[in-house]
């Protein structure tokens, strides 16, 4: 499986965090969501975005993404590309990071295979059956190749979801952000998904995700940070930050969650 | 069922039903299409006994169902009729074209093209509110009176100008509503993969809008055909008109009956193309939708 920047890259590069959001700002209306936040994921960290519904979590993926226009601050990729600047091209830093969202958003007109391929195809320009190629073996790997055939509302919620983290794959991005990935899924489906993470992680991808599986938090994540009242309360390895909380409100956030 | 049957039906994959069931199906099936069929013969027959015994109903069938006058103006009427097909087959593409332009343009967001949305919006505006009739007349008889250098002083062809127009104003909006009923999420989801805007419009956005909005287009090119007729009053000899030259020959409206028989001829394969359309969509998209 191909992974964005080849060998050079990552040396030349080695030390340079994969994304650097510095004192980011943004508000809707008069709702202060992110207030001046930072945050790092360096290459090949798997870093664990919790804090309590509302907290920002899915509108800092958002800007990190550019679908969403931060306030004030700089969002970094790879130490080279500002996403934040003014004329960002938006276009290019989609290309290197992808995400995947909570209601999975597959396009349902189209095949499994077409919506794994639409990307490759109209973005990075590669030919039909190369893509094709690619897509399957990723499916197969999911232990999707068999629907490739089927249209998306023809699968389970879990089966939906991983052709969204396949899709999002396929583009090979140098980092994935997951927003809430297994929160619309039933108990029984959310196994799976989370084990194409586990899988991903395995191969050395770099990912930002948001999500409320505290016990998955602890297994796979390298870091896990806290957010409450738009910045970063607390961070760390999970051990210490869901085991050990050194913060009051991240306390009383877990004491929460406990009930 | 034999052991060996039972057997066999439970180690392979392919679905098993008991063939007594099998038979009780069939005779269920069988014995409701009988009574469908009897039902509907029956009403009939009670409907017609009715309408013929009815005292106004010779004079009715002498003016409006007269065997002979159908016979004699059908060959006429269909050959006019050709007209309207031809019209219509011109009209409808061109239709298309125009609607889903002035969709996309009112889209646009670029503030260069704010004056192009601001016509699109204007012409939209305008052609809903006027009825077809008035703008087949103000371009039939206006246009070809103004003598421009080099415009078809042909009416058909200003009328089939007006058609376009007036339903082009329609279809827009059809397209305009099949475009925003796809859902945000869908647009953000094409663009967050680096699709750009164009190719999120016509990759994404577009093919389920169109999808969406099939069955009204349906509707909308079931009434064109309808209106086709409009183009009468300008004079080409299309079936309307003909069959209006074979009834004031006579004094008979037969014509008129055969005519509409021709309109209903061609609406019905259309229509029921339509439902079929829409079922089939229903049963792509699955059963929960
Ligand atoms: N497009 C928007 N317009 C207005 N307000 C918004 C918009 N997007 C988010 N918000 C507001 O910003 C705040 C943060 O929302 P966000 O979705 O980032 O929270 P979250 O941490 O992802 O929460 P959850 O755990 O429920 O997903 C919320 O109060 C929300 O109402
Ligand atoms: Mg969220």
């Amino acid at each position: 499986m191909s992974r964005g920047g080849d060998m050079s890259t990552v040396q030349v590069t080695a030390g340079v965090p994969m994304l650097q959001v510095t004192d980011v700002w943004k508000a809707f209306g008069n709702e202060s969501v992110l207030r001046g936040i930072s945050l790092d994921v360096r290459r090949h960290e798997v870093v664990v975005l919790i804090g309590a519904s509302g907290s920002g979590k899915s509108t800092l993926l958002r800007c990190i993404n550019g679908l969403e226009a931060v306030d004030a601050g700089t969002i970094l990729l790879d130490g080279e590309i500002d996403v934040t600047a003014f004329k960002a091209d938006l276009d290019k830093v989609r290309r290197r990071v992808g995400i995947v969202f909570q209601s999975y958003n597959l396009f349902p007109h189209l095949t499994v295979l077409d919506n794994v391929t639409l990307g490759p195809r109209k973005v990075l320009r590669e030919s039909a059956s190369s893509t094709q190629d690619r897509a399957r073996a990723l499916l197969a790997r999911f232990g999707l190749l068999e629907k490739a055939g089927d249209y998306p509302d023809r699968l389970s919620g879990g089966q939906q979801q991983r052709v969204a983290i396949v899709r999002a794959l396929a583009m090979s991005p140098e980092i994935l952000l997951f927003d809430e990935i297994t929160s619309a899924l039933d108990p029984l489906l959310v196994g799976e998904v989370l084990d194409a993470v586990r899988e991903l992680k395995s191969e050395g991808l770099t990912i930002l995700m948001a999500t409320h599986e505290m016990s998955f938090a602890r297994d796979v994540a390298d870091r896990v940070c806290f957010l409450n009242r738009g910045v970063v309360c607390e961070e760390g390895p999970p051990q210490q930050v869901l085991g050990a909380p050194r913060e009051e409100a991240t306390r009383a956030f877990l004491a929460h969650l406990l009930g | 069922m034999t052991e060996a049957e039972t057997a066999a039906a439970r180690a392979g994959s392919t679905p098993y039903v008991d063939p007594a069931r099998v038979r009780y199906r069939k005779r269920h099936a069988v014995r409701s299409a009988a009574i469908g069929i009897l039902s509907l013969l029956v009403t009939t027959a009670i409907v017609v006994a009715v309408v013929v015994r009815t005292p106004g109903w010779p004079a009715v069938q002498e003016t409006f169902f007269n065997p002979e006058e159908f016979a004699a103006s059908f060959p006429e009427l269909v050959e006019a009729f050709w007209l309207n097909i031809r019209i219509f087959l011109i009209a409808e593409p061109l239709i298309l074209i125009v609607g889903l332009s002035v969709a996309l343009v009112r889209r646009l967001r670029n503030p260069l093209f704010l004056p192009l949305r601001l016509l699109a919006t204007v012409y939209v505006d305008v052609f809903r509110g006027v009825p077809t009739l008035l703008v087949i007349l103000l371009l039939g008889f206006g246009v070809p009176a103004l003598d421009l250098q080099g415009a078809p002083d042909d009416v058909l062809v200003w009328g089939i100008v007006a058609l376009v127009l007036s339903y082009g104003a329609y279809v827009a909006e059809v397209f305009r509503a099949g475009i925003d009923s796809v859902h945000p999420s869908q647009r953000m989801a094409a663009r967050s993969l680096g699709l750009s805007e164009w190719q999120t419009n016509r990759y994404v956005v577009l093919p389920q809008a169109v999808r969406n909005v099939t069955p009204p287009l349906l509707n909308d090119f079931i009434s064109l055909q309808k209106d086709t007729a409009l183009v009468s009053v300008l004079g080409p000899i299309e079936v309307l008109r003909q069959a209006q030259i074979d009834a004031s020959f006579n004094f008979n409206y037969t014509p008129y009956v055969a005519a509409a028989c021709l309109f209903i001829a061609l609406t019905i394969p259309m229509t029921r193309f339509a439902d079929w359309l829409q079922a089939r969509q229903r049963r792509q998209r699955g059963a929960g939708t």
